[in-house]
């Protein structure tokens, strides 16, 4: 990501698309298994295959299919997918100051395409200090590859739904959380960011019984919360190493 | 149910909030202290989604935090990994290998 040498338009769109590879892995099964459920939930192949395409937000796919099966009215399960999306506009909030000078004929496909995958590798490339004019290449290339990944994805799990059951059964939902993992690790680089992220996950399990993934909403508010609050009350300049951090969990 | 409206209707209201705040905060001037918040935003979310995957049982929603629990085991290993290494594909890896061994010895221990 960082090189020496001058940021490119096509530089920056590989490196995006090389960042977001890990995060490509973790999401195949997860795009296999929405594909397998779509289909055994009573939607229609192409339904399945059409939501990937249109609507591209993992976690609500899911729950979309799953109260499809559950005979959920329409309207319920489009609200319930505006709850659960909801998150994208905290993202949406934190990119907005790097992508405002981009005309509407990048933001359009950008906003279109933000996961959290692709978020949270391109949120990390903007924090960087070089002043490269091109990194919404990098989120170009990032999205795209988590998008074309998707669709590959649903549709060969369209054709598994028919052929393998009870794709669950082999854990491969673990995947995107061990890939969150990984991710987190790699994030947490100062005291205020690992107590935002403990006091974020420790709400989360607190607030699991709110409908929605509303839990998950109110919890990251209050991580942040935690954070600033830590950030304001510890010097600045502490910047802790991976080991002095991992020291702070049993306070 | 129609598909296509249900589909249209989802596509919408995903839509709106990922594009529009980007677009409608890009053009206000926003404050060092939001923007200093916000940076916050990805480990949080991403905390927000861990835990509770971890630590509570995917059937009843309780908590779980015996050997019993292979998410839990897994998810431990997986996060020593990706501290020491800070490799991701590493840590996705092992996790998922190590998941799978953890299921195997506890369908051999309880026979």
């Amino acid at each position: 990501m960082t090189s020496s040498t001058v940021p490119t338009r096509r530089g920056e769109f590989w490196a995006g698309f090389r960042a977001t590879l890990p995060l490509v892995v973790g999401a195949i099964p997860f795009g296999i298994i929405f594909g397998a459920l779509g289909v055994t939930s009573g939607l229609s192949p192409m339904a399945t295959v059409g939501m990937s395409l249109f609507v591209f937000a993992g976690s609500a796919q899911f729950i979309a299919a799953g109260l499809v099966a559950g005979q959920v009215g329409m309207s319920i399960i489009i609200f319930t997918t505006f709850i659960v999306n909801l998150r994208h506009a905290l993202y949406s909030a934190t990119l907005a100051p790097y992508v405002r000078n981009l005309p509407q004929k990048w933001l359009l496909p950008l906003g279109f395409w933000l996961t959290d995958e692709s978020f949270v590798v391109v949120v990390t490339r903007y924090t960087q200090p070089d002043d490269s004019p091109y990194k919404h290449w990098y989120y170009l290339g990032s999205a795209v590859f988590m998008y074309t990944n998707w669709q590959l994805c649903t549709l060969l799990g369209v054709v598994a739904g028919q052929t393998i059951p009870d794709l669950r059964n082999w854990g491969l939902d673990f995947a995107l959380i061990v890939t969150f993992i990984g991710m987190l690790i790699t994030l947490i680089t100062s005291r205020p960011l690992l107590i935002s992220a403990v006091a974020a996950g420790l709400s989360a399990v607190l607030l699991n019984g709110l409908e929605n993934k509303l839990g998950l909403v109110v919890a990251a508010l209050l991580g942040v919360a935690a954070g600033v609050m830590a950030e304001s009350v510890m010097p600045p300049e502490v910047k802790a190493t991976p080991e002095t951090a991992g020291g702070v969990r049993h306070e | 149910m129609n598909e296509f409206v249900l589909i249209a209707g989802m596509m919408l209201v995903t839509f709106i909030p990922r594009y529009g705040v980007m677009a409608l905060l890009g053009r206000i001037e926003m404050p060092g202290r939001v923007f200093r918040a916000l940076r916050f935003v990805p480990p949080v979310v991403l905390s927000a989604i861990i835990l509770p995957a971890v630590l509570l049982n995917s059937e009843d929603g309780r908590l779980d935090l015996t050997l019993r629990n292979s998410f839990l085991i897994a998810g431990i290993i997986a996060g020593l990994v990706a501290w020491r290494s800070k490799n991701l594909l590493l840590t996705i890896v092992v996790g998922m290998a190590a998941l799978w061994v953890w299921r195997w010895l506890l369908m051999s221990a309880g026979g």
